[in-house]
């Protein structure tokens, strides 16, 4: 019996992105939802490659912060987009990384060749934020409702009490250690004995970069503007080393604090996709391959219990990823690593350069080795863009392929994302 | 929203106050619905001597089903009359008695369509002199029309009747509503004249670029050309990419976001295009802005920034366009009748709108785009109702809107509909046109 599927996994082109600007929390998109915004990021992506009325293999979506009425937010965006709405779609959640699995879920089933094409992108809004009433108050309440007789109910209603009522909002803490993400990089930045210079100084790239790359135009072809803003919002082009250090430290506690709202990320709005798809789909489409999706791989770190912090896991991802494909951490034209704070950046660049870290946690003979900076988030990253959680890896995956085809065929990007949970989601593409 | 005059005139207390008065009351415009007849009634066609044009209309009515009357009546919703062979002005005889009385019965939303020769082919000068007060007489029975009416010139080269159709067609329609006392040259075709298959869809097959896509005008441009058929490539800037992309997807084309004044903009037009549709074949310089201030308190960067963006782009964008259109394609460029009247306080965006006049008349006759049959042709859009003239203070609006022959402000698609006829396949003899759409405007006439 002669096999259906493809007997070799074939190549996973990226064909493009698009991303509405970022916008900060409260800001702009205050009274836009995930699923607006997602839709939006699908609208301008069939808009700039004519996708009107056809079906794709898939769109996988996803948000970290969602209401419970958004249980089918990815395939609600495609029904009000212009796709055919005989596109399936589905929901991901995989904290910060879930951006980027999506487009490592996408670029499998293409090399599997299960489908032809696919969008991968990820949204959030830390504006429009589910409310959920105190879990005493939702307890009484289901056991209200669970009530036969209206006496039953009533009777059940007399245990509630005024304390009971409260609202809780989502918060960005671990709910094993009841830390914020932000403490918990403190403890990782002083551990790795990362300079607040070092970090103002990330941080100040990260802006001028980005000024740079919307002025030379870069994010035409990458965005859709949304609700009267074009640029994305958290940008401050004028940004300094010296303005940054005026500013006084939000995480980690005494002298040794060095984390400020300038080197940490802000909490964001936004939602971004990217499309993908099979060479032969591309060429009848008329669409030119951006960059093929290489691989990807995700790994998680025991920060409860072992002594690993919460965002090193990429640290442990990349090794994986760079040994299955038999290259060097230097093998790379450009380097995207998500900047959740740049102390993370910087921790994670320290542990590889480190020989004790590379031998006893990775075991590794020698360390990876350090990186040339200058190749690192050229075009800038979260802490000047911002970062709505699930729409970073769509943000990073769409620029990198527009850069590495830029810079031609056979160079090659390195991304690494951060994610709470212990997370990390990596990839490698290649300019095509 | 405030009541127009338009509106008030044509209402209860109104109408009859306007009627008592002697006021205007602008007429309701016939403009074109797809599946719809050419012309709503028989068409009255004869002409002086012999006149080869008057023949070739009367086939061209028969081929789309239209009647032909030989007198003047009610039912006659338009005259053609062919003036190609007039000798002297003894001769213009012919047309007060054809079309004086053919006005009185003329039906509602009429056209008056007179064909005669360039005076500058004239072989005497009686000839020239008969030839040139073609002209004059239509611009008056232009403002003698009435019901929506219009009347316009058509001047075809000795030899180049062949390529007159496309215009005939396009006055007796409605798509040339608000298109009044204007003269149409139509020469020699720069490449072969091909009828459409389908005259509802005369850019079957086509695509056309079009910049300042995302709203106003530009959207209008775009809806009415892919209407047409063609396939759309939407151009505007970054900052107006959501609006640019509901356009691409309501039509099915592809948006594309850049800064026309950037260097590379031609080429990344050409790139977008080449790639994605494999070449396009109509070019409509749409993009444009105002920034008005009188000429005493006009800074350097008010003035170069409007011809930058109206202009300057334009020429640049050229660079890369002319080589890459297809051959026998079209570019439209979009002028203004300010460039033409000027206006007060408009001292660069007149010199801009009448730059691309300039321009388009240069390049139409380049020898590169002869070689190529591609067509350039400008239009100039009198008072449009759009966004941004319902922002202009009250009594100039409605002085804007009632300084014209209809009475009335000309909509988006009016100035689309012309830009679609000079990117027809037909209408290859129509090159270095510049037609004003303004309903007649009395301003720079």
């Amino acid at each position: 019996m002669p096999s259906t599927s493809p007997a070799t996994p074939r190549r996973a082109a990226i064909l493009g992105g698009n991303r509405i600007p970022f916008a900060r929390q409260f800001g702009p998109y205050a009274n836009a939802s995930n699923q607006d915004m997602f839709t939006a990021a699908l609208e301008g992506l069939v808009a700039r490659y004519g996708l009107q009325g056809q079906r794709l293999g898939e769109v996988v979506g996803g948000a970290v912060i969602k209401h419970s009425r958004d249980f089918n937010l990815t395939r609600e965006s495609v029904l009000g987009s212009s796709l055919d709405p005989h596109t399936s779609a589905y929901d991901v959640q995989q904290a910060c990384g879930t951006g980027l699995e999506n487009a490592i879920l996408v670029a499998n089933k293409i090399k599997l060749g299960q489908i032809e094409s696919g969008v991968a992108g990820g949204v959030d809004t830390a504006s429009d934020a589910p409310i959920m009433v105190s879990e005493k108050l939702r307890q009484k309440m289901l056991k209200i409702n669970r009530g036969k007789t209206t006496v039953d109910m009533a009777k059940r209603a007399l245990a509630l009490r005024p304390t009971d009522f409260g609202i809780e909002t989502p918060a960005n803490v671990e709910p094993r250690t009841g830390l914020s993400m932000g403490e918990h990089q403190a403890i990782t930045t002083k551990k790795w004995g990362i300079t607040r210079e070092a970090q103002d100084e990330l941080a100040a790239a990260s802006h001028q970069n980005l000024a740079a790359a919307y002025e030379r135009g870069f994010f035409d072809d990458l965005m859709t503007s949304y609700l009267g803003q074009s640029k994305d919002q958290n940008l401050r082009p004028d940004s300094t080393v010296e303005k940054l250090a005026k500013l006084k430290p939000v995480f980690g506690k005494g002298e040794g604090a060095t984390m400020t709202a300038g080197n940490s990320t802000p909490l964001t709005d936004g939602a971004a996709v990217v499309l993908l798809g099979s060479e032969d789909w591309a060429k009848e489409h008329n669409i030119p391959v951006q960059a093929w999706f290489v691989d990807g791989e995700a790994a998680a770190v025991d920060y409860v219990h072992g002594d690993e912090g919460l965002l090193m896991a990429p640290a442990y991802a990349v090794p994986r990823l760079l040994e299955r494909n038999g290259l060097s951490l230097q093998d790379f034209d450009f380097y995207e690593i998500h900047e959740a704070f740049a102390g993370t950046v910087l921790s994670t660049l320290k542990a590889w350069e480190d020989e004790d870290f590379c031998r006893d946690r990775l075991g590794l003979e020698k360390p990876l080795g350090s990186i040339d900076r200058s190749k690192l988030n050229v075009n800038g990253s979260s802490l000047a863009a911002g970062h709505p959680f699930a729409a970073t890896g769509g943000r990073i995956v769409a620029s990198l392929a527009k850069m590495l085809h830029e810079k031609g065929p056979g160079s090659r990007g390195l991304i690494s994302i951060c994610a709470a949970g212990g997370q990390g989601v990596v990839a490698i593409l290649e300019g095509a | 929203m405030a009541l127009s005059y338009g509106q008030l005139v044509n209402s209860g207390v109104g109408k009859q106050l306007a009627a008592t008065l002697g006021l205007p009351r602008p007429a309701k415009l016939r403009r074109h619905v797809v599946g719809g007849s050419l012309v709503p009634g028989a068409v009255l066609v004869t002409g002086h001597g012999d006149a080869p044009v008057a023949e070739r209309v009367r086939v061209l009515l028969d081929d789309a089903g239209v009647q032909v009357a030989s007198k003047p009546s009610t039912s006659v919703a338009a005259v053609v009359l062919d003036l190609t062979a007039v000798e002297s002005p003894a001769d213009l005889e012919t047309l007060r008695g054809v079309v004086g009385p053919a006005l009185k019965t003329l039906a509602p939303t009429g056209r008056v369509v007179v064909v005669g020769r360039p005076p500058e082919e004239a072989t005497s000068v009686a000839q020239a002199a008969a030839r040139r007060a073609v002209e004059g007489i239509v611009r008056s029975i232009g403002k003698e029309m009435r019901a929506g009416g219009t009347a316009n010139t058509v001047l075809v080269a000795d030899g180049a009747d062949a390529g007159v159709d496309a215009t005939i067609r396009f006055l007796l329609s409605g798509r040339s509503a608000y298109v009044s006392g204007q003269v149409f040259r139509v020469g020699k075709p720069v490449a072969p004249i091909e009828a459409p298959a389908d005259w509802d869809k005369p850019l079957a097959g086509k695509v056309a670029v079009v910049t300042g896509a995302a709203r106003g005008i530009g959207a209008a441009i775009t809806d009415t050309l892919a209407r047409d058929g063609a396939t759309i490539v939407a151009v505007d800037m970054p900052s107006a990419g959501g609006p640019l992309a509901e356009v691409a997807n309501k039509l099915g084309g592809s948006a594309l976001q850049l800064d026309v004044t950037a260097d590379d903009a031609g080429a990344k037009i050409v790139e977008h295009a080449k790639a994605r549709h494999g070449g396009f074949d109509i070019v409509v310089h749409n993009a444009g802005i105002t920034r008005d201030k009188l000429l005493a308190n006009t800074e350097a960067d008010r003035w170069d920034s409007v011809l930058q963006v109206n202009l300057l782009s334009i020429l640049r964008m050229n660079e890369a366009l002319v080589p890459a259109i297809n051959a026998g394609g079209h570019i439209v460029n979009v002028s203004s009748i300010a460039g033409i009247a000027g206006n007060r306080g408009q001292t660069n965006y007149a010199a801009s709108k009448a730059g691309v006049i300039g321009m388009t008349q240069s390049l139409a006759a380049d020898k590169t785009i002869l070689k190529k049959g591609v067509t350039v042709n400008a239009v100039a859009p009198g008072f449009i109702e759009t966004e941004m003239t319902a922002k202009v203070p009250f009594a100039t609006r409605e002085v804007g809107r009632l300084m014209n022959s209809l009475s009335q402000g000309g909509l988006p698609v009016d100035v689309a509909e012309t830009i679609g006829y000079f990117s027809w396949d037909a209408n290859r003899g129509v090159t270095g046109n510049v037609v004003r759409v303004c309903g007649q405007m009395m301003l720079g006439a």
